[in-house]
């Protein structure tokens, strides 16, 4: 069993921080609207209080009275109007700001999410379930906006209301409003009580209806297997069993939340009968000065104050969960940004009369790196060219269990480097360091002769293009996703780009040329056409070191081709690191890396390795050698 | 729509009407308490008399009592009814998907059934006990209190009828606008959060061109449109509780004038007006209620429309009436077959396919994309049935079988194959319930799969993850293939089920299937030559017809199209491929 209490101390923190990212922009809104609830919850009160003054001060002496004048009631009813019509107002002015607190809140917090969301390093979305990162955007927002559209200002509604008429009891009766208070005591205890135990089981709840959700999504996965093998009948049962618990843990959850508020409301009343009866005796008795007037008005105060106290106990599951909720979005946003402390800078250049690199103000077509000198406040520049260095390079994901051991190699601009090995050698890995969506755990890695830990982050991925084996679109048209690669590209551009990947014939013959909208990841593309935009996206973007991951799934053979001479001219004069799964990528490559468990165990050119005899060898023919 | 959905109830029949019966006895009671407060005063406290009070008081305390069992037993039943009818449609959901064919399947997707059995059920479960619990309070409330007021003045209670009426109409006038809008807002809600969704999947895209900005700037765009969206809702919602107050005040407000007048000129007395005023109250309440339900209804019922559309999707293969319990051989045979996935409407995806299949051949099947490779195999273990011709098995129409026979006999290993969580025991045992380790060990030994499972540390007691994503796609596919074979079956077919094996495995696979599995029709469809230039026959498929079967030698002379794969392959153009 989880723990048996909320964590208080966590759920106050939690509400502190709701209310300050609330207030940091609108705190003039929220004073506003408080103000606006003060005045509503006033003139409702003003108008409890008029019912008991209509008896006895205009009714009681009209009925006296021969004359039977209504003047006085009539000015006193317009007196009370008028307090209304400013009630009315009120409430509109702090349901319309309200509106904007809530909706304006929101959307920053969609903003601020998305944006933090973007900095993250690529570790975050590795070790977090995309779905789990989805929900906090759909889940745990919609919690937080009920929080603070409706529980906030209820509770500070029921809170005026508990003030106004704690004040008017202790004015009436010390005595009596001492026992009141301890009713309520009463009353706070018995939900904290039921509140508790039915957080576990929302708890519960909420990890069955992942196991449940775990299950479906595996069996529609598989749904086909399932009809292939008739497996039908073994996974409805299957379902039924953990659908079944589910079922336990949702009823045993809504029955404690739903019997909160017939519990309170008839603490209330019995609250009620006790107090009149105590009341009675005292006042019968002379005790402590209480009149039976005063009792009666004192009996519609005891009934007026437990109401706010059930009404917010009904409350308190919806903040728990949107607590829960509060927290996932305030994690998120505390999750560490990708850090970088880069200074050389990617900038335009070109070459002076004497041969010098020097920076220029408008697109050359040729990029330098511009490296201030710290020490003697010096400014050099190299040109981009895309030399690239690992010098004895470790590293790990978690810090202990290293993945690659020691690797050494270089590519010198427009060489073609292949990493062949199994599943789990560590080939996407070494990608993966080149653009630094890792950091390496000890060496260097260098690139123009500069340590790649000093080259800002963005300009060092800008002189890097990828093609990745999952390609992945964007909703937007065709002519968008290639522009991706280099975002003020003209129409031209590409489509030159796009004619260089091969992908040019097929956009042609979709229904509205490059002017049609992909959705869904590009669904509506077969693989190898998602694969030919992602080539023509890195075309356009133009860059000297290429990293490639070559497809392995089956594309036929046809497009395979228009695929792979895509590649080929993209990867002219370029250095290309490529993750290779062809032959002719091997076979044509100036040197290739044999990977197994994180270590380079043979380099060479294909013939040197094929002579070699080794694991390459191995991998080629197919024969242990 | 909301019958199949209410059919659903089932064993929870009673408490789904208990729960009602019991709310209303705690609104009796609710009731009935205002009343007995009334005389507590008059007659206890303002009389000064303490039997009176102890009198009231016992009665106002036995009321109470009673509300709270009721409520309790309201609320129980509650919870109970509504967790249960949530589990029933997620189990007569997940039932009803497994009677769909493939083409009832594709037709839904993994992640809009998924959000249909959980999202959109808790969505209802929700909707549900509200309406069980509010939809008879509140208009209960209601008659109640009107036949109160009704009772105690009949000239003074037509002053707020009107007055609750007017209210109504400009209740369900917002609510109706403001639902309009909600509509399109939760679309654009989707949309925003399809954008998301894009993102977190395509993040290495993003940060590989350095699109964080732009990104960003996307975003804003979309999430400030979302926002006037909302704020517009919002801001017609805002008027819901000024114009509920403005009606209440102005009952209190001539309530009090003609109420004043009524008892002074003596048709009234000052504790009957006292309890009008509470009644009023809560008729308002009890309205204000039903716009609440209303807005949660009319939120739910595109849940409730995505529910039923699976309920009452109709399975388009069942079993025949008189089913054939056996199948003679493995022979298959095609007659004028044609097949299209929207049948009769939509492309043809095969034309005119007429072929006889020996029984114990080997068949080898090549193909471009969307040449109809796997809609041909798919069509013997009917997982899709014909628009016109007929497939046979064994000399009798596929049709006629009993279903679970034909696709225990014909074995297909699917193109896109899925492992399930569980030890690579259970996951073998899909093809044979009660196979015992040693049967397993020879399948597995057949699909090369031997090798690596007995280099795991547990063996066949390996724990395999959702999807197989701890074990690589080679050894993946080499399972799957050791399941099927564990069916004993008459017809194998591999879809492309050797990919990511390397040729020397694949070579070897082959070798077994011709040795132990020998009477065993097979049909292997791949994109590489080496899979199948040993079969003893190859169908070349293109563009939905058959465009050359015969052996590999023949093809070579004669098929421009098997031919030009043939000469693509093995001119340097080959895989270069390990597990």
């Amino acid at each position: 069993m989880e723990k048996r209490k909320i964590d208080w101390k966590l759920m106050g923190k939690t509400i502190t921080r709701t209310f300050k990212y609330t207030f940091k922009k609108y705190k003039w809104h929220c004073l506003v609207v408080v103000i606006c609830i003060i005045a509503t919850s006033l003139a409702t009160l003003q108008g409890t209080l008029f019912i008991q003054k209509l008896i006895d001060d205009y009714i009681v002496p009209l009925l006296n009275s021969e004359t039977k004048d209504f003047t006085p009631l009539a000015h006193a009813l317009m007196g009370v109007a008028s307090i209304y019509v400013i009630g009315i107002v009120c409430s509109y002015g702090y349901n319309r700001i309200m509106a904007t607190v809530t909706q304006g809140t929101m959307r920053d917090l969609r903003d601020d999410l998305f944006e933090h969301m973007e900095s993250l390093p690529i570790k975050y979305f590795d070790t977090h379930a995309h779905g789990d990162i989805m929900s906090i955007y759909t889940n745990d927002i919609d919690t937080l906006r009920q929080l603070i559209s409706q529980c906030i200002p209820q509770i500070v509604n029921s809170s005026i209301t508990i003030i106004t008429t704690f004040t008017s009891m202790f004015i009436l009766n010390v005595p009596l409003t001492l026992y009141t208070l301890a009713m309520i005591g009463v009353m706070l205890l018995v939900t904290t009580r039921i509140a508790g135990r039915s957080a576990i089981y929302f708890k519960k709840q909420q990890a069955e209806l992942g196991r449940v959700n775990g299950y479906i999504e595996e069996m529609m996965e598989g749904q086909k297997v399932i009809k292939v093998f008739c497996h039908e009948d073994k996974a409805i049962s299957d379902f039924e069993v953990i659908n079944n618990e589910l079922r336990e843990s949702a009823k045993k959850a809504n029955s404690f939340a739903n019997i909160t508020m017939p519990i309170n409301h008839n603490i209330g009343n019995i609250s009620y009968v006790i107090c009149a009866i105590i009341g009675a005796i005292m006042a019968l008795s002379g005790f402590s000065g209480l009149t039976l007037g005063t009792l009666v008005s004192f009996m519609t105060l005891n009934k007026n104050s437990t109401q706010p106290v059930s009404q917010i106990s009904t409350q308190t599951n919806a903040i728990v969960m949107a607590m829960a909720g509060a927290n996932r979005v305030f994690d998120l946003l505390d999750e560490e940004s990708e850090v970088d402390n880069g200074y050389v800078e990617l900038v335009n250049a070109k070459e002076d009369e004497n041969g010098n690199i020097i920076e220029a103000d408008k697109r050359t077509g040729m990029w330098a790196w511009r490296h201030p000198h710290k020490a003697d406040g010096t400014v050099t520049y190299t040109k981009l060219e895309g030399d690239v260095t690992f010098d004895d390079v470790d590293f790990s994901y978690d810090g202990k269990k290293m993945v690659l051991h020691n690797i050494k190699m270089y590519a010198t601009p427009g060489q073609k480097i292949a990493f062949v090995g199994s599943t789990g050698a560590g080939k996407t890995t070494i990608t993966n360091l080149i653009n630094r969506f890792y950091d390496i755990a000890d060496g260097k890695i260098r690139y123009d002769g500069i340590n790649i830990n000093k080259i800002k982050k963005g300009d060092l991925r800008r002189s890097l293009g990828m093609v990745l084996q999952d390609t992945h679109l964007f909703t937007g048209t065709v002519m968008d996703n290639i522009r991706y690669g280099k975002l003020d590209a003209s129409d031209e551009e590409c489509i030159a780009a796009a004619k260089l990947a091969n992908a040019d014939s097929f956009i042609e013959r979709l229904p509205d040329g490059y002017d049609t909208v992909l959705k869904n990841d590009g669904s509506n593309l077969s693989q190898g056409q998602r694969q030919l935009l992602s080539i023509a996206r890195a075309a356009v973007a133009d860059p000297p070191v290429l990293i490639l991951d070559e497809a392995t799934s089956s594309i036929d053979t046809r497009t395979e081709k228009l695929v792979q001479e895509g590649m080929d001219r993209l990867m002219k004069g370029r250095t290309t690191f490529v993750i290779a799964h062809r032959l002719s990528t091997v076979q044509n490559s100036d040197c290739i890396m044999v990977l197994e468990q994180g270590r380079i165990i043979e380099r060479g050119t294909h013939d040197d390795l094929i002579n070699e005899g080794g694991r390459y060898y191995q991998l080629y023919t197919g024969k242990k050698a | 729509m909301l019958k199949n959905l209410i059919a659903q109830i089932k064993q929870y029949k009673k408490v789904t009407i208990l729960t009602p019966i019991f709310t209303a006895l705690e609104v009796f009671m609710e009731i009935l308490i205002p009343f007995v407060i009334a005389e507590l005063i008059d007659k206890g406290i303002e009389a000064g008399d303490m039997g009176q009070v102890y009198f009231y008081g016992s009665i106002m305390a036995l009321l109470a009592l009673l509300s709270l069992l009721f409520g309790i037993l309201a609320g129980l039943f509650a919870a109970d009814a509504s967790s249960g009818f949530a589990c029933n449609l997620r189990n007569a959901l997940f039932s009803k998907i497994q009677t769909f064919s493939f083409s009832n399947i594709d037709r839904f997707s993994t992640a809009g059934l998924v959000t249909r059995m959980t999202t959109d059920v808790t969505n209802m479960q929700n909707a549900f006990q509200m309406s069980l619990r509010i939809a008879v309070r509140a208009p209960l409330t209601f008659l109640c209190s009107m036949f109160m007021c009704l009772f105690i003045d009949v000239e003074l209670s037509m002053i707020f009828f009107a007055a609750v009426i007017i209210l109504g109409c400009v209740l369900f006038f917002i609510m109706s606008r403001a639902n309009k809008i909600f509509t399109k807002v939760f679309e654009d809600y989707d949309e925003l959060n399809a954008s998301v969704q894009e993102n977190i999947s395509g993040i290495r895209v993003v940060k590989s061109f350095v699109r964080e900005k732009f990104e960003d700037i996307k975003f804003k765009k979309a999430s400030g449109g979302l926002y006037k969206m909302f704020m517009k809702a919002e801001c017609i919602l805002a008027f819901n509780n000024p114009v509920m107050m403005l009606t209440v005040y102005s009952c209190i407000i001539m309530l009090s004038w003609f109420g004043a007048n009524h008892i002074v000129f003596g048709s009234l007395t000052t504790g009957e007006l006292t309890s009008l005023f509470s009644y009023v109250m809560s008729m308002l309440m009890s309205l204000m209620m039903l716009s609440m339900i209303f807005v949660m209804i009319s939120m739910s019922s595109a849940s409730a429309k995505r529910i039923a559309e699976v309920l009452n999707e109709t399975p388009d293969i069942s079993d025949p009436q008189d089913p054939i319990k056996e199948i003679k051989d493995g022979s298959i045979d095609f007659n004028d077959v044609n097949f299209s996935y929207k049948h009769g409407s939509g492309k043809k995806v095969l034309k005119d396919i007429n072929i006889h299949i020996d029984s114990g051949e080997t068949i080898g099947i090549i193909g471009g994309t969307g040449s109809g490779k796997s809609s041909f195999v798919n069509l013997i273990s009917r997982l899709y049935d014909v628009d016109s011709g007929e497939v046979k098995v064994g000399g009798v129409n596929v049709k006629d079988y009993d279903l679970e026979l034909l696709r225990d006999k014909v074995a297909v290993v699917l193109q896109k194959n899925v492992l399930f969580s569980g030890t690579i025991l259970d996951n073998l045992r899909w093809g044979k319930e009660d196979a015992t380790l040693e049967e397993c060990k020879e399948v597995c030994a057949q699909a090369c799969a031997d090798e690596f499972i007995e280099r795991f540390p547990d063996g066949y007691d390996t724990w395999i993850e959702q999807g197989g994503s701890n074990v690589s796609g080679g050894q993946k596919q080499r399972l799957c293939i050791a399941r099927a074979l564990l069916k004993d079956p008459k017809v194998l077919i591999l879809d492309d089920s050797t990919s990511a094996v390397d040729t020397a495995t694949d070579a070897k696979i082959r070798e077994a299937f011709a040795k132990k599995i020998p009477g065993v029709t097979k049909l292997i469809i791949s994109q590489r030559i080496s899979s199948i230039e040993h079969a003893d026959k190859i169908i070349v498929l293109d563009n939905g017809m058959i465009n050359g079967f015969d052996t590999h030698e023949n093809l070579i002379k004669n098929n421009a199209i098997y031919n030009e794969i043939y000469e693509a392959q093995t001119s340097a153009g080959g895989d270069f491929d390990e597990e």
